[in-house]
């Protein structure tokens, strides 16, 4: 039944006119040093994000698919090159409008979950529900990602694929345009890995929101729309997928 | 080099900004210990210098005229060394371009010049010639004060007879350390002069050829200068000795010794409370810190390093930054030392300053503090080396944080997460932030301790000077004189109203103990010169008994009803006992009151007075000068109002300085704990930080948990501070008690406003600092790497 409900989207996307684009990086170079001790960590990348669907940026560790999440994340800045959101530059926003941008449009996952200890897990989103300027509930939030009877737990209490599924849902809270997962299965089992892209899936079939996904681990791009490959700081190719499937039949 | 010496190096030049802060808490604690002790041991130093260069005596008698022969009979008495005899006395002086009167205390020199015994210090100029009676030397305060110079005159009322003085030298004694006029708490240079005259100039003055009415003895070494000055008593007892007394009594010498008893409990007392409070925030500071390297510590442990070799390199980061605090608290505390050392050298005239503080106090406190700071290191590497170095390197698992009372109810709806935060990370290690509380509030309190010196003494000369004087002018009568005297008084220029007193010398005898001091005869209740209770209020002194301070009660060991054994020292020297019938408290001397009539009965006596305090019309005041100036019997005059501003003057010269240091210090305190709490609360908190900064929190907002964390603790830390300053205080002020002084036990509000700001703005400035790092929080770091 789950496959039918699956085949019918597939179908309705088919049917859909080709979607927006949310973000579009172009000729993004990133080198850390100067002169001999120069790095080159992006040479020259072109990256558009459409509307509503999940990528997944497959590379080898040193291959530049961090920096590039860093900057379409308004974390980092390139050396050359721009990024446009929403019609404005962001690679010309300065501190404060980049921490804006950020506040309100984009959603981090990271590979250590990275929740503040001191709050329950309803607490760990609001963190950002309070700031953001449409969020959904915190409970509602958690509900999505299936930890609504975990809500006054501390991080303590919860398992890494619970803290990960928290911190996805004090990602997704703010109905963010776009959702930054930086490997985030990098610190779990397998089987704790797939339930946490299920609840990602999950976010970007039910939410619409434009998903980039960063992991070293081939396996996991089969539940990508698209696979974008980098290597050496350049994209080597991207491949529309065929064959999505779905993340609870994905293992590794 | 050890590459793990390497790593110590740049590990400290990493923190450099925390090794300065702890380093400034241990240079708190001992730079304190150095400044208080050194200026102690300096001032006992220079006076023991002083004294023995310039052959300070060790017995002082007075009396009415003794033939110069007795000088023999007088070395004879066992024990003594050298004997000279001398005339001294009392006399008004009139300078030009000062309108009050002022005072000067004569004394003769012999025909060599220097005298044998409290040899003058000559500053510039010569000794007098005595085949001139006129010249004479002025001591240098007074020269100073009035801006007198070798040539210059001074015109003076010598026992009735007008004369003019040239002055031919400038110099200091060691009997004048304390130059200090009759009554007066405080030297006043303008208004107290010593003279030192030919000893034919003076003996001609007084009618004293061939006689003297003053003798100083020094004593062979071992002894005992109590038995000497009973038998010096005997023997002047005829000649009209108003008792000898030991150095240890001799007024200046008394005023200096109190001094350095005072400073000697502020240096036991002021530097062990800075030296245990920098010892525990050192210690809790340098714990954090090792905590911090947890991971670092595992590493080593998986390298093959034992658990002796990573605890040594931890103490040797320790050891260095204690080293550097000990320095700079060395080099500081002998800096402010000299400072308060030279300061008092200017309050006590002192021809030469030794500033030499003893090693020990060097050795002691730097000992201290690094005893403190290797404890702090020892617990916390305990602590780490005790993981197994797999666990160790691991991140630590996510704190546990529980639901309290913030987390539930309608209270939770009040705060944001950010606040809940701040509230869960205090409560989560209550003992870790109770520490930083009661560090900051320790800062608090030594500022409180610093600041209710002020108050004590304006509440003092509250007490002294305004509710317990009312007059404008005491004059001292070269003799006693009848109650007309006081009708003479109340016609000058300006006197609203006159009161008469009878001064006598006694020595005041109760069971084992005695005391020499000067009995007050007074009305019943008087209206100008109050016998005041500082607990109670005006006294109405009741007849027939002897109204004495509790000072002097503890002195004799007397109580209500004891009866005291009075032996005058003066006229027909009765011997009488007399019952305490009222013990007062005073923050100041230990003096005895009774009634006038009594006074007069005891002496054999009509009703005469030798003291007259008078109410003046501030308008008329220059021409009751003028008058005073002239008026024959008048020994000495002291000006209430110029007394207090004598009093704050000193005072603020002295204390403020003293409270200024002590407030630097407790400032640098208060910084050390914030900076230190925030700077480590940032290193183990960066990750979470920088994850908020990520998500889309502004700066100001991560600052406002980091930082308002800081600030809640400090907040917290006020009324606490508040609390331990007020028992510090109050218990410093009660272990004051100095035959001097006591200090009234006062905090005014104001002191804890001021401690609170000033600790608050020090907690402020810490915080800015470490907000500067929080700006250059690595955001890109936290998504990949644990710690």
């Amino acid at each position: 039944m789950q496959t039918d409900q699956r085949e019918a989207d597939d179908a309705r996307k088919a049917d859909a006119p080709p979607a927006k684009t949310a973000l579009s990086a172009r000729g993004l170079t990133k080198v850390y040093g100067t002169g001999e001790l120069a790095v080159w960590a992006l040479r020259g990348v072109d990256l558009d994000l459409r509307e509503g669907e999940l990528v997944v940026l497959l590379g080898a560790s040193g291959s530049g698919k961090s920096t590039l999440l860093n900057i379409v994340g308004g974390l980092d800045r390139p050396t050359e090159g721009s990024v446009h959101f929403d019609g404005a530059e962001i690679t010309r926003f300065n501190d404060a409008r980049l921490t804006r941008y950020r506040r309100d449009h984009v959603g981090f996952v990271f590979q250590f979950y990275n929740l503040v200890p001191s709050l329950t897990a309803e607490e760990n989103v609001a963190l950002v529900t309070e700031i953001a300027p449409n969020p959904m509930k915190p409970s509602e939030a958690l509900g999505l990602i299936g930890l609504g009877d975990r809500q006054t737990h501390f991080p303590a209490q919860l398992s890494g694929g619970e803290q990960q599924r928290v911190a996805i849902a004090r990602a997704i809270a703010k109905r963010p345009r776009i959702l930054l997962c930086d490997e985030p299965t990098g610190a779990l089992d397998s089987q704790t890995g797939v339930v946490v892209l299920e609840a990602i899936e999950r976010i970007n079939r039910e939410l619409g929101t434009t998903t980039a996904l960063i992991t070293h681990n081939a396996g996991i791009s089969a539940m990508a729309d698209r696979v974008i490959r980098l290597a050496d700081g350049a994209i080597q190719d991207v491949s529309i997928n065929g064959h999505k499937i779905a993340a609870s039949e994905l293992s590794w | 080099m050890h590459p793990l010496d390497r790593k110590l190096f740049r590990d400290l030049w990493h923190i450099k900004g925390q090794v300065l802060a702890i380093a400034l808490v241990i240079a708190t604690g001992v730079g304190v210990m150095v400044q208080s002790l050194g200026a102690i041991q300096s001032l006992q130093a220079t006076a023991d210098a002083y004294y023995e260069r310039y052959h300070f005596a060790d017995v002082f008698a007075h009396v009415k005229r003794a033939p110069k022969s007795l000088a023999r009979r007088i070395a004879d008495i066992p024990g003594v060394q050298s004997v000279e005899p001398r005339i001294v006395d009392y006399a008004t002086l009139d300078i030009e371009g000062f309108n009050e009167p002022a005072t000067t205390y004569l004394s003769s020199l012999p025909d060599l010049g220097q005298p044998l015994l409290n040899r003058l210090a000559l500053v510039s100029g010569r000794f007098v010639d005595h085949s001139n009676p006129d010249e004479v030397i002025v001591n240098k305060r007074f020269a100073e004060a009035h801006g007198l110079t070798i040539g210059g005159t001074l015109t003076a009322v010598i026992n009735t007879t007008k004369r003019s003085l040239r002055i031919v030298g400038i110099a200091l004694s060691p009997e004048h350390v304390y130059a200090i006029g009759p009554g007066a708490l405080m030297p006043d240079d303008k208004r107290y002069a010593v003279l030192w005259m030919g000893e034919a100039a003076l003996a001609g003055a007084f009618d004293l050829d061939g006689a003297f009415n003053d003798v100083t003895l020094t004593l062979l070494p071992g002894t005992d200068p109590e038995g000497v000055v009973q038998r010096l008593d005997t023997l002047l007892a005829r000649y009209g000795g108003t008792g000898a007394y030991a150095r240890k009594d001799q007024i200046s010498n008394w005023f200096l010794m109190s001094e350095i008893d005072q400073l000697k409990t502020m240096a036991r007392l002021l530097p062990t409370i800075f030296l245990a409070v920098a010892a525990f925030l050192t210690n809790m500071v340098v714990d954090r810190l090792i905590a911090t390297e947890r991971g670092v510590i595992g590493l080593f442990k998986a390298f093959g390093y034992s658990d002796l070799e990573v605890g040594w390199h931890y103490m040797k980061l320790v050891m260095v930054i204690s080293l550097i605090g000990i320095a700079l608290g060395a080099l500081l505390g002998a800096a402010l030392g000299h400072l308060t050392t030279s300061l008092y050298a200017e309050m006590y005239a002192f021809p030469f300053l030794l500033f030499r503080p003893h090693p020990a106090s060097f050795v002691a406190a730097g000992a201290l503090s690094l005893a403190a700071a290797t404890l702090g290191t020892a617990t916390a590497v305990r602590r780490a080396v005790r993981l197994a170095p797999a666990e160790a390197m691991r991140p630590p698992a996510p704190q546990s944080f529980s639901r309290s009372f913030l987390s539930s109810g309608r209270l939770s709806g009040f705060f944001d997460q950010p606040t809940r935060m701040i509230f869960r990370q205090v409560f989560r290690w209550p003992v870790r932030s109770g520490l930083t509380v009661l560090g900051i509030a320790m800062s608090v309190a030594v500022l409180i301790m610093a600041l209710q010196w002020l108050d004590s003494i304006n509440r003092l000369i509250d007490v002294y000077f305004v509710a317990a004087q009312r007059q404008d002018v005491t004059v001292g009568l070269t003799e006693v004189r009848p109650p007309s005297v006081q009708e003479a008084f109340k016609n000058l220029p300006g006197v609203q109203a006159v009161e008469g007193e009878r001064d006598v010398d006694v020595r005041a005898r109760f069971g084992s103990r005695s005391k020499r001091l000067s009995l007050a005869g007074m009305t019943e209740r008087q209206g100008l010169f109050i016998v005041y209770d500082d607990a109670g209020g005006a006294i109405d002194l009741p007849p027939g008994g002897l109204v004495i301070s509790s000072k002097l009660a503890e002195i004799l060991g007397a109580e209500l009803g004891s009866r005291i054994t009075l032996d005058v020292l003066e006229g027909q020297r009765p011997v009488v006992d007399v019952p305490v019938v009222r013990i007062f408290d005073t923050y100041i001397g230990y003096p005895a009151y009774m009634r006038l009539e009594a006074v007069n009965r005891m002496m054999r006596e009509t009703e005469v007075v030798n003291r007259v305090h008078l109410r003046v019309d501030p308008r008329e005041q220059d021409a009751l000068f003028r008058k005073l100036k002239d008026t024959p019997y008048v020994a000495a005059v002291t000006l209430r109002q110029a007394s207090i501003d004598m009093f704050n003057e000193t005072m603020a010269r002295t204390l403020l300085v003293f409270v200024g240091i002590f407030a630097g210090f407790a400032a640098a305190l208060a910084v050390g704990v914030v900076y230190n709490s925030a700077r480590i609360a940032l290193s183990e908190r960066g990750r979470e930080l920088a994850t908020l900064r990520v998500i889309g929190f502004t700066r100001f907002e991560i600052s406002y948990i980091l930082l308002g964390q800081s600030l809640l603790l400090t907040v917290l830390a006020l009324p606490v501070g508040c609390f331990i300053g007020n028992r510090l205080a109050l218990g410093m002020a009660s272990s004051f008690n100095t035959e001097l002084y006591r200090i009234p036990a006062v905090i005014e509000p104001s002191s804890y406003g001021y401690a609170m700001l000033l600790t608050l703005g020090a907690a402020v400035l810490s915080a800015l600092l470490v907000r500067r790092r929080l700006d250059r929080l690595d955001l890109i770091a936290v998504l990949k790497t644990r710690e």
